[in-house]
């Protein structure tokens, strides 16, 4: 491991920490002006995260430590993800212990630690949450592999930072493959962030809740945790679809420059993906739960379609 | 002495262990806390003699045992000591956790007990080490014979009974394929010894015959779509030892059987084969997870969760077939590594869940999930325990059902270099299909843990439960050390595992210069590697760090309060997700795999009931068809029955005649 290596990763993931909740805040934003609303702050979910950590914890009398033990698990796997996604540079020596398949595990994992938790306390929303978040993660977690496995059929790589450069150092033009194998990433992120169609994460009708049904019985220090994960989880979703399909602007290992005009670029792609995000929330209308299935299972079809047509036509 | 003639003492010494307590079939003391231990022991030594005979070269040593022109044959080579490390390994922990599980009860006396257990584990070994088919199939027998009666070992209930004569009867069809398989591999030479079937020369059709008759034989052994019945009925019916080991390691036989013929007796792969093994194990992984997702008794739930296992090892045994006959030996060795690999994760991880059950299961006398919860409160040790199980059977970093998946899906990714298009085409669905087996197995893991170990007691009794004794948790506690271990450093493992696939495929899985004892990478770190053991000290990093910060920069305080739900004051155990309800949105999707009798109440009942039956379509589309046809077949014959020796004596006399204007 060079010293560059380790300044580099360790600079990516204090970035990724420090903007993850900025980004939820754009998104929240434009989305409220999108639907005519006066919109919160930016740095709202700073203030929040700050409030929560200052709260005495909260813990329903029959918890298991594993209920206590899990915002930590999940934060942690985020952390982790953050450090292996090539947001800023593809220089990351982190990035060995863990390729795109092992990026996927430590999704699965933080979502089943979740579910777990919420099944602890043994509430009728908790298990509804924790239920309905394993179906739509089932569906979503195999759409997520093929979109990787597309993108490391064209670079021969399972390891992100090959194929980011891969990607990066093409010649521009509109690949088939990739086309498909982003329509469905789009449609997976939109599941996995608990985004409408899928779900609704400012809903306050419990019966439509799948994530926020999970975090019922948490309270400040461990959902701050929680909602900081969340939001490292898109931002990391995110820096995964910018990596995968707009990859320019990345900087390669060792380019000290590099990393300095990638920032700006980062925030900027990030700027104008938060809009679309926004974007997509309001035009759409949310799905009753078993449309899940369809919807899921067509981005699925398309990413296993893209696969497929990478190997027909090589591109 | 050979490490070979060691294998054989650790076979007599499990057969004199069972003797003795054959001998003194009530002394349930001296059996739990003396001879079980003891068979314990053997099992582990075993398990290290065949480590260390891995890398020596083949052994072979004639018993002058059997027939007096059938000698037995055996052979200790890198294929059978690593599948005796299995069997020595999983047998050691679950001999402990027997130790403290056997009680006495109505059936079958202790003493009883402890000889069929231990015949079967020396038939297992003994299956692993025979060199001759004529051995081969006695020990295979014996093993069948034996776990068939520890299956029925509550052979009062009539349900047991059934359960056990299923298995038999599978068990035997399979069998008769397998017989039929060595016959075709000695390829009309009359020498059934597997060095004759090596030197054998099978032409035309042959080979492929041999290898479905393989296919057959081993698939019904290991529960391969559509002899796959007899596991969901026979697992809930043994005891909670006996499934683990007949789970974690029996299958494994089975596996290895498959091995055997398919990379060591037979050669001339042809790539269909592979192509038939991996939709079929693929199509089995599929119908198992998503039945086990629909269970609602947590054996069955396991059982249906070992199909899925087992669909996944004969897939990656096909992707290996299709790459060695297109003369690819180091993809064959990637896939042969994860198919090793992940046959000794899932001995680990599910004989941890099969024990983790049998512990629940004493302290509650509950199998049924919908009467189970909240027992992570009063069973600490167990529920700690089986969390790394279900947390590994969920294929979850940095555990070790992860690794082998890992690997697999590598092995699926590197084929765009193979020369057949249609081939090309294939595996990207296949690997789609893996994913998606391996994500809902996820699904079934949170179900499983989440019902019987988390949430509120469902019935008042479960206050009562209390924890695993001593000999229970530390067989738990070493196979889940097992499950982190193997998990966290895969690259010692797979050099472990090197010289079977070099057995198998003719090449090491990993060259040399790429990764080392830390980070795991096939071909080249640029292609793809995966440290564990890095992760896993990150994410635990991360974790108390973040305790540090937040207790140091806020504070720690915490306070108990009654659950919050949103409001509800009224909160009971019966508004949590039963295990029909959290498997329903799985048997919705999936509905047409099912076949579901609904019973639904009306507005006006007075008496409500809603009851749901989930069944097989295959025991109804195929079994039950061959049952009415044997049983027609059977009256038929039977018509010739009249129990009158007048009746009888004309038979004979129209044979003679019969015979006479035949034979003449």
């Amino acid at each position: 491991m060079t010293p560059t290596g380790f300044v580099s990763q360790l600079l990516q993931l204090v970035v990724a920490l420090a903007l993850a909740p900025l980004l939820v805040g754009w998104v929240n934003q434009c989305r409220a002006w999108l639907q005519n609303k006066r919109a919160p702050p930016l740095a709202l979910p700073y203030r929040t995260i700050h409030k929560l950590f200052s709260k005495d914890a909260v813990v329903a009398e029959n918890a298991s430590p594993l209920c206590r033990l899990t915002p930590y698990v999940v934060f942690g796997a985020m952390c982790c993800a953050a450090a292996i996604v090539p947001s800023l540079a593809t220089d990351l020596p982190f990035a060995q212990a863990a390729d795109a398949i092992a990026l996927v595990g430590l999704f699965a994992l933080a979502r089943v630690f979740i579910a777990l938790a919420a099944m602890d306390i043994g509430t009728a929303f908790g298990t509804m949450g924790a239920r309905r978040e394993m179906f739509v993660g089932f569906l979503a977690e195999p759409a997520l592999l093929m979109v990787l496995f597309t993108a490391s059929l064209i670079s021969g790589s399972t390891s992100l930072p090959t194929i980011v450069e891969t990607l990066a150092h093409r010649e521009f033009a509109i690949y088939p493959s990739l086309a498909f194998a982003g329509v469905a990433f789009t449609m997976v992120s939109l599941a996995e962030n608990a985004r409408i169609p899928v779900d609704n994460p400012s809903t306050h009708l419990e019966l439509t809740m799948i994530h926020e049904a999970m975090l019922l019985e948490y309270s400040a220090r461990h959902l701050a945790l929680i909602e900081w994960a969340s939001a490292l989880k898109l931002f990391n979703y995110s820096c995964i679809g910018l990596a995968l399909f707009l990859p320019a602007g990345i900087a390669e290992a060792g380019d000290w420059p590099g990393i300095v005009v990638a920032a700006p670029i980062l925030v900027a792609k990030l700027v104008a993906g938060g809009f679309a995000l926004a974007l997509i929330e309001t035009l759409s209308a949310k799905m009753r739960i078993f449309r899940a299935p369809e919807f899921l299972g067509t981005a699925f079809m398309l990413a296993v379609l893209a696969m497929l047509v990478n190997l027909l036509l090589g591109s | 002495m050979s490490p070979l003639s060691l294998c054989l003492a650790a076979i007599l010494a499990w057969l004199a262990i069972g003797s003795i307590g054959l001998a003194v079939p009530h002394r349930l003391k001296f059996i739990s806390r003396v001879l079980f231990p003891l068979g314990a022991g053997v099992g582990f030594a075993l398990a290290i003699v065949a480590l260390a005979a891995l890398r020596d070269p083949a052994s072979a040593l004639v018993l002058p045992l059997g027939l007096p022109d059938l000698p037995f044959h055996t052979r200790l080579d890198a294929l059978g000591a690593f599948f005796l490390a299995i069997l020595g390994l999983a047998g050691a922990a679950i001999s402990l956790f027997s130790a403290g599980y056997f009680r006495s009860s109505e059936g079958t006396p202790p003493g009883l007990i402890c000889f069929e257990y231990h015949v079967f584990l020396a038939a297992m070994a003994a299956v692993l080490v025979a060199d001759d088919a004529y051995f081969f199939m006695v020990a295979w027998e014996a093993m069948a014979l034996a776990s068939y009666f520890l299956v029925t070992t509550e052979h009062r209930i009539p349900e047991i009974r059934r359960a056990g004569f299923l298995y038999l009867l599978i068990a035997h069809v399979g069998a008769i394929a397998i017989l039929l398989c060595f016959g075709v591999l000695q390829g009309g030479t009359g020498d059934y010894t597997f060095e004759g079937m090596r030197a054998a020369n099978l032409a035309g059709a042959w080979p492929s015959a041999a290898f479905f008759l393989a296919l057959f034989g081993f698939g019904a052994k290991a529960g391969l779509l559509p002899l796959h019945v007899w596991l969901p009925e026979a697992h809930p019916a043994a005891p909670s030892p006996v499934s683990a080991l007949m789970s974690g390691v029996m299958l494994k036989t089975a596996i290895y059987g498959l091995l055997r013929v398919c990379f060591d007796l037979l050669d001339g792969q042809q790539w269909w084969w592979g192509v038939i093994a991996l939709s079929l194990g693929l199509v089995t992984a599929l119908y198992g997870v998503v039945f086990a997702a629909a269970q609602t008794d947590m054996k069955r739930l396991l059982a249906y969760s070992s199909i899925e296992n087992i669909g996944i090892l004969v897939a990656g045994i096909g992707l290996a077939l299709l790459y060695s006959a297109y003369a690819k030996p180091l993809l064959a060795a990637i896939a042969l590594t994860a198919v090793l690999y992940h046959a000794l994760n899932h001995a680990f991880f599910k004989s941890l869940l099969f024990l983790a059950t049998g512990s629940v299961l004493h302290s509650t006398r509950e199998r049924s999930l919908g009467k189970l919860g909240g027992l992570i409160h009063r069973m600490p040790w167990v529920a700690a325990l089986a969390l790394v199980g279900a947390l590994a059977s969920a294929g979850l970093p940095p555990l070790n059902g992860f690794v082998s998946e890992w690997l697999l899906l590598q092995a699926f990714l590197f084929t765009p270099t193979l020369p057949q298009s249609f081939v090309n085409m294939l595996v990207p669905l296949a690997a789609a299909a893996l994913a998606l087996a391996a994500a809902i197995a996820a699904y079934v893991m949170v179900k499983f843990y989440g019902v019987i170990f988390l949430g509120q007691p469902r019935e008042p009794n479960l206050a009562h439960a209390h924890d695993a004794g001593r000999h229970e948790r530390i067989a738990l506690a070493a196979l889940a050390v097992g499950c982190v271990l193997l998990g966290i450093f895969p690259a010692t493992v797979i050099g472990v595992l090197e010289p079977v696939t070099v057995m198998l495929a003719g090449t090491p899985a990993i060259t040399e210069g790429s990764g080392n004892w830390l980070l795991l990478a096939p071909i080249s770190g640029d292609r793809a590697s995966y440290s564990p053991l890095i992760v896993l000290v990150v994410i635990v990093v991360v974790v108390l760090a973040t305790i540090g910060i937040v207790h140091r920069l806020w504070h720690g305080r915490v306070r108990r309060a009654p659950p919050w739900d949103c409001g509800y004051p009224l909160q009971t155990p019966r508004m949590q997700d039963t295990a029909e309800g959290f498997g329903q949105p799985i048997r919705q999707v999936f509905e047409p795999f099912f076949r579901v009798e609904r019973e639904l109440p009306t507005p006006f009942d007075a008496a409500p009931r809603y009851s749901v039956k989930i069944g097989d379509r295959l025991w109804h589309a195929l079994y039950l068809p061959i049952a009415r046809g044997a049983e027609f077949a059977a009256r038929i014959v039977g018509l010739l029955q009249q129990g009158r020796i007048s009746v009888y004596l004309t038979y004979s006399f129209i044979t003679l005649l019969a015979l006479l204007f035949f034979v003449r």
